[in-house]
């Protein structure tokens, strides 16, 4: 069995009544370099947060080489921190920030001198002992705060978005010193980020959150190529997110063409997501010898290769990458081959709710009371809505809608949006639609009568 | 001709607040009995001070250390009292936080005669015999906000994760305390000191209240009793130049601090 040096199990976290982690369960190898990556408000500075035990858990469990940590205060933890806006302490200059820690455990004055010397050394800021914090640039602050944390020679080093206050040349600087720095100390990192590239660079393991759920846990490699779904694909790097359906083992249909590809086991006829990254459609200027054809509407230059929109005979629009430009109006044979194909199952096919009928045509669900076509209902009953994507029609004002939320999350399909909306009562509901939305935009939420299907619920449930 | 009667207006201000002062700063260079007589240039109404020459000399010098030690005693109590209040506030969420600065400004405006019979009534009421401690408890009393009100700007300019950085690092919460908080609010409790220092200093009402009858007397309770048994003793006029020069020297020194502060934060 693998050793590892720190499990969680369980955890599960909440602020106030808003569950901000659920269930994450992990386990991290001595020696590896784990990224938590994630949007902002995905729980990822929690999970830091609760292994360094400035937090408590409302349940679950933290284990640090077996042994649980839930009673150990955070300043009897083996672990370091270094925090994104650094904290450093401003009334000490660069050496007793450094020594304060070694200076606590009552290390000798001798082996202290020798440790901040060598730790400054390797963070390459061995002139700046005297200096006062405040005074030094961003960077450097940033090398003192991990200076100050390694030379307490921790377990595990916990990296807090320790770059996202540098600007981006500093930031690739930092980025390669701490995987030196890594390689050399043999120390296991865990680091929080939200930026999916400095995740990739870095990283043995990238876990990718999503509303305090694990997503995905894989090598870089793995959640790049093999997104296991459409967050995950949307979230890293670029893609093209497609609806399709698996019309038998390796055959998959989507743009209206059936296509080879590698995935098996979904059954057949089922509706899946499937992701094609810019890159690994081929682009060509004849037609003959392609799977499908279309119109390139726009290519911009982006150093190494070329991005281009192109849309397709049957009105898909799709992000392509080559290293050759094509000219805009032009007609372009597209191929994409088998293994560049990635076939997701679907999260939902449809929004689904729990209900009360209201009256013979009232029907409640989504904390709203809904008109719906009269049923085999009476008032009172327990009943489970299904509403389609498509049927879900949102509005400008809120008041012309039967209720109303927030844009929570936009997914581009290649040909229509995919919306996630936050109503008032806390739970989501999805939307297929043509129309142009942004991220946090306050919509009116309609559906008409003959769109809500209701089904009784059965009396165990 | 704007600008011309626009530095007039200010040289009138300056001189109508500053007349009074400077008065009596020219008075106390002279051996006059009379407030306002200048009978030639003198350093003896200073020497009588100093040397403690003079009617009622004795009480004054009492009246004098009373003054500095109940304005050191309540300074230094409603200094550490006023930065753990801070501190709490500071920890507070949303209303209960606004609740209690509010709380806490409403005895700033609250007029100092109120504060003072309040006091007298609780006192008589918990059945306190009133004197020294009454005094320096009710100084502590109208101090302690001010120095809330210096610390609390303070703490919100304090990294919260430099707290977490020492526990981090292997701290308990009280060497966190000692060592890393406490270190970056010196300034503003520095501050709170001086400024609780003054006002005690200059405290009146509050004092005339709970003084009790046992006599005790500050410099201003002694003053206002000296000025009533008829006119003033000429050795109070040396006396209120030299706390003058002393209140300037404080202001400068807060003013000096506050601009090097800004300083630095400037910049960054």
């Amino acid at each position: 069995m693998d050793k590892f040096i720190i499990e969680l199990k369980h955890l599960s976290k909440s602020f106030d009544d808003k569950k901000v982690l659920e269930d994450i369960n992990l386990q991290i190898r001595q020696g590896e370099f784990v990224t938590l990556l994630g949007p902002s408000g995905c729980g990822k500075t929690t999970i830091l947060r609760l292994i360094a035990g400035f937090l408590k858990p409302d349940d679950g469990s933290i284990l640090l080489e077996g042994k649980d940590l839930s009673d150990v205060p955070p300043y009897k933890r083996p672990l370091n921190t270094v925090f994104q806006r650094y904290a450093l302490f401003p009334h000490l200059d660069v050496y007793d920030n450094i020594a304060f820690g070694l200076k606590l455990q009552k290390v000798p004055g001798e082996e202290i001198e020798k440790r901040v010397r060598k730790v400054l050394k390797l963070v390459s800021m061995s002139d700046y002992e005297e200096r006062d914090v405040e005074s030094l640039s961003g960077g450097q602050q940033q090398r003192v705060a991990i200076a100050r944390a390694l030379v307490n020679r921790p377990k595990v080093l916990l990296l807090d978005e320790p770059l996202a206050a540098l600007d981006l040349k500093m930031r690739k600087d930092m980025q390669i010193e701490l995987k030196e720095m890594h390689d050399k100390l043999g120390i296991t990192f865990i680091y929080v980020t939200h930026d999916q590239e400095e995740a990739l660079t870095l990283s043995d393991t990238v876990i990718v959150l999503k509303e305090g759920k694990i997503q995905q846990t894989g090598t870089p490699a793995d959640i790049y190529n093999e997104p296991v779904n459409s967050f995950v694909a949307d979230f890293i790097g670029d893609s093209n997110i497609l609806n399709g359906i698996m019309v038998r083992d390796r055959r998959v249909k989507f743009l209206y063409h059936e296509f080879d590809c590698v995935d098996e086991g979904f059954g057949e006829n089922v509706p899946v997501d499937v992701v094609v990254r810019p890159e690994d459609i081929y682009i060509m200027n004849r037609t003959e010898g392609s799977q499908f054809t279309g119109v390139v509407k726009s290519c911009t230059f982006k150093g190494v290769h070329y991005e281009m929109f192109v849309m397709t005979d049957e009105g898909y629009e799709l992000m392509v990458q080559d290293y050759n430009a094509f000219e805009i109006g032009s007609t372009v044979g597209l191929i994409i081959k088998p293994q560049d194909i990635q076939v997701m199952k679907k999260e939902r096919v449809c929004n689904s709710y729990r209900g009360v009928m209201k009256g013979a045509d009232r029907v409640e669900f989504l904390g709203a009371e809904f008109e719906c076509v009269p049923g085999d209902f009476k008032e009172g009953d327990p009943v489970e809505v299904e509403v389609d994507f498509r049927k879900v029609d949102l509005m400008d004002d809120k008041e012309d809608g039967c209720t109303y939320g927030t844009v929570a999350s936009i997914l581009y399909k290649g040909n229509h949006y995919f919306l996630r909306v936050k109503t008032e009562s806390g739970e989501d509901i999805y939307s297929h639609t043509q129309d142009v939305w942004d991220k946090y935009d306050t919509v009116g939420i309609k559906i008409l009568p003959q769109d809500i299907r209701i089904k009784k619920l059965t009396g165990d449930e | 001709m704007k600008r011309f009667l626009a530095r007039i207006y200010v040289w009138v201000l300056l001189v109508l607040l500053y007349a009074p002062v400077v008065f009596i700063a020219v008075c106390s260079f002279t051996e006059s009995r009379v407030m306002g007589n200048w009978t030639g240039f003198s350093f003896k109404l200073y020497g009588n001070l100093f040397g403690g020459v003079m009617q009622g000399g004795s009480a004054l010098l009492s009246a004098i250390e009373n003054t500095l030690v109940i304005a050191l005693l309540a300074a230094l109590f409603s200094m550490l009292l006023g930065t753990l209040a801070a501190i709490g506030i500071h920890n507070l969420r949303g209303r209960k936080r606004n609740t209690m600065q509010l709380l806490n400004n409403i005895p700033i405006v609250n007029p100092d005669v109120i504060t003072g019979v309040s006091l007298f009534l609780l006192f008589v009421f918990l059945k306190v015999s009133q004197g020294y401690v009454t005094v320096v408890l009710a100084h502590i009393t109208f101090c302690t906000p001010f120095v809330v009100l210096n610390v609390m700007p303070r703490l919100t300019q304090i990294n919260p994760n430099t707290y977490e950085a020492a526990l981090d690092l292997g701290a308990t919460p009280a060497q966190a305390f000692a060592k890393v908080l406490v270190p970056q609010l010196v300034p503003g409790m520095v501050s709170g000191f001086i400024l609780a220092f003054t006002m005690s200093l200059d405290d009146f009402a509050v004092t005339f209240f709970t003084r009790g009858t046992i006599g005790l007397d500050t410099l201003s309770t002694y003053i206002y009793t000296d000025a009533r048994k008829g006119g003033l003793t000429p050795e109070l006029r040396p006396l209120m130049t030299l706390i003058f020069l002393l209140m300037l020297v404080l202001l400068v020194i807060v003013n000096v601090r506050a601009n090097r502060r800004n300083k630095i934060e400037v910049e960054k």
